[in-house]
């Protein structure tokens, strides 16, 4: 039986093909300007990596911010939803999600099956959110990519003093004048970062194991900065954890058929 | 008596200096990246005003964020209790005192002595701060200044649904793609600006009369969006309310030489 499952973010959109319980193609774009194009360039891409066409389609579910507006989505699932399906499908162990994407953040706890029980949003502050990173990494002058790497190389991480977004941008420039190493500020910054996402989390209490998923989750620094935000060994997706809410979707659209 | 207050802010510096009951000079300077350098400039700026020299000063107090770096003053007060002092003195019927500099928001109560009854402060979020004015204004390619007017200017209103000054930002850029004027975008973010302002008013109470200092009370837009959410009018004085912080540390300065401090 042939799914797709299809995520379409502020930033990016997500496809993911499954046949039974096996992943045929995944495929990871930039967001177009309008949803319904981001969705079927993703799906193309993914389709032809399966090589297969539309039609053999027999079920597909969206989700993520840009859901209703999926031209070929069967159903719709909320992002959350999916986001804990996902993971605990690739994690059988997993109690807590973080899934950090490029405008929000939350932490989802779901129960043995994979339902969700309880979760924390944010989308109001940008602050513990992927475009956190971005604002600093432009700051810094260097690639959002290249963030996680960078910060391995410190050894006295900068300890950050503020919380917001734009004032931490002027502290980043300022450490920056004062000769701080570029790799000490980044590891400061995903330090400060994690603490950001466990203090909107107050109130859920975080249980291993614990996985991230979303885009942030790309970056190997943000796993130590939770690690010692959390005092909890963090797990990692062997699949790429950006695609999560997309398989989750596909995974519903095996169950909803 | 000659006395003097000096108020280091996070992105201006200002200075007073007064004789008994009457202000003799004012000035107000871009800070500079030392803030010993920014309370010299000030201070000498506002002595040539007033046509005297350092030496004849007889005490000085210094206020505000750089305060700790002021090297000539006499003694530092906090700039809570330097806008109480400043603001009562202007207008001795005012009980609350919303300050907005370039990086925080205070609102303080007062008794009908200018004593600081109650606060509350906001410096952790750019929201509802001066630098979030700073930003859009850089956004919409004009001088924070020119942001007031527009409020006026705007012939439709918009709403920014941000509260968070980097969203907002997006949503500012979104916009003016979509070929929204610079006078809605204007006065829409004096609104925006107001709406959160207002939420930490309401978190300790509004009591008559109120008024406002710090830079942002310049900006016509965002004072009339306030008065049209807590339903009543800001009480205005001839004086540039930017120097309220430093009249304040100047007053305190005269009333210990007068021995009420």
């Amino acid at each position: 039986m042939i799914v797709a499952g299809c995520d379409v973010g502020s930033l990016t959109a997500k496809a993911v093909i499954m046949n039974d319980s096996k992943i045929l193609a995944t495929s990871v774009i930039r967001a177009r300007s309008r949803p319904e194009e981001s969705a079927k360039e993703v799906m193309g891409m993914a389709l032809k990596e399966a090589g297969l066409s539309m039609d053999t389609i027999e079920y597909s579910v969206g989700t993520g911010y840009g859901r209703k507006k999926i031209p070929f989505a069967d159903d719709i699932v909320s992002e959350i939803v999916c986001h804990g399906k996902g993971a605990k499908w690739l994690l059988p162990s997993i109690k807590t999600i973080i899934d950090i994407g490029g405008q929000d953040a939350k932490v989802i706890k779901v129960d043995e099956n994979g339902n969700v029980i309880r979760y924390m949003y944010n989308d109001k502050c940008a602050s513990g959110t992927g475009r956190f990173l971005e604002v600093m990494a432009d700051a810094l002058e260097i690639k959002l990519e290249d963030m996680g790497a960078v910060s391995l190389r410190s050894n006295t991480p900068v300890s950050i003093s503020n919380q917001c977004t734009v004032f931490a941008e002027t502290e980043v420039i300022s450490l920056v004048n004062d000769g701080k190493k570029i790799s000490d500020i980044v590891s400061g910054l995903h330090r400060a970062m994690a603490h950001r996402v466990v203090s909107l989390a107050k109130g859920i209490e975080v249980e291993a194991d614990v996985t991230m998923s979303g885009g942030v989750a790309k970056n190997i620094g943000m796993y130590t900065a939770f690690e010692d935000a959390l005092g909890i060994k963090m797990k990692k997706m062997k699949f790429d954890p950006q695609i999560n809410g997309a398989l989750g979707a596909a995974l519903f659209a095996q169950e909803g058929h | 008596m000659i006395v003097a207050g000096c108020d280091i802010g996070s992105l201006t510096a200002k200075a007073v200096i007064m004789n008994d009951n009457k202000i003799l000079a004012t000035s107000v300077i871009r800070a500079r990246s030392r803030p010993e350098n920014s309370a010299k400039e000030v201070i000498g700026i506002a002595l040539k005003e007033a046509g005297l020299s350092m030496d004849t000063i007889e005490y000085s107090v210094g206020t505000g964020y750089g305060r700790k770096k002021v090297s000539f003053v006499n003694n530092v007060l906090s700039e809570i209790a330097c806008h109480g002092k400043g603001a009562q003195w202007l207008m001795p019927t005012i009980r609350t005192v919303i300050d907005i500099g370039g990086q925080d928001c205070k609102v303080m109560k007062l008794d009908r002595n200018g004593k600081i009854v109650k606060f509350v402060t906001n410096d952790k979020c750019a929201a509802g701060t001066g630098r979030f004015l700073e930003v859009m204004a850089k956004m919409l390619g004009i001088k924070v200044e020119e942001l007031g007017e527009l409020s006026v200017r705007a012939e439709r209103t918009l709403t920014l649904a941000s509260a968070c000054t980097v969203w907002a930002q997006a949503e500012v850029v979104h916009n003016l793609n979509e070929g929204k004027s610079i006078e809605e975008l204007g006065a829409a973010v004096n609104q925006a600006m107001a709406n959160r302002v207002v939420l930490l008013i309401n978190s300790i109470g509004v009591e008559r009369d109120i008024s406002m200092t710090g830079g942002v009370a310049k900006n016509t837009g965002v004072v009339k969006s306030l008065e049209e959410l807590l339903g009543m009018k800001m009480k205005r004085t001839k004086m540039d309310p930017q120097i309220v912080g430093a009249l304040g540390a100047a007053i305190f300065a005269k009333e210990k030489l007068e021995g009420r401090q």
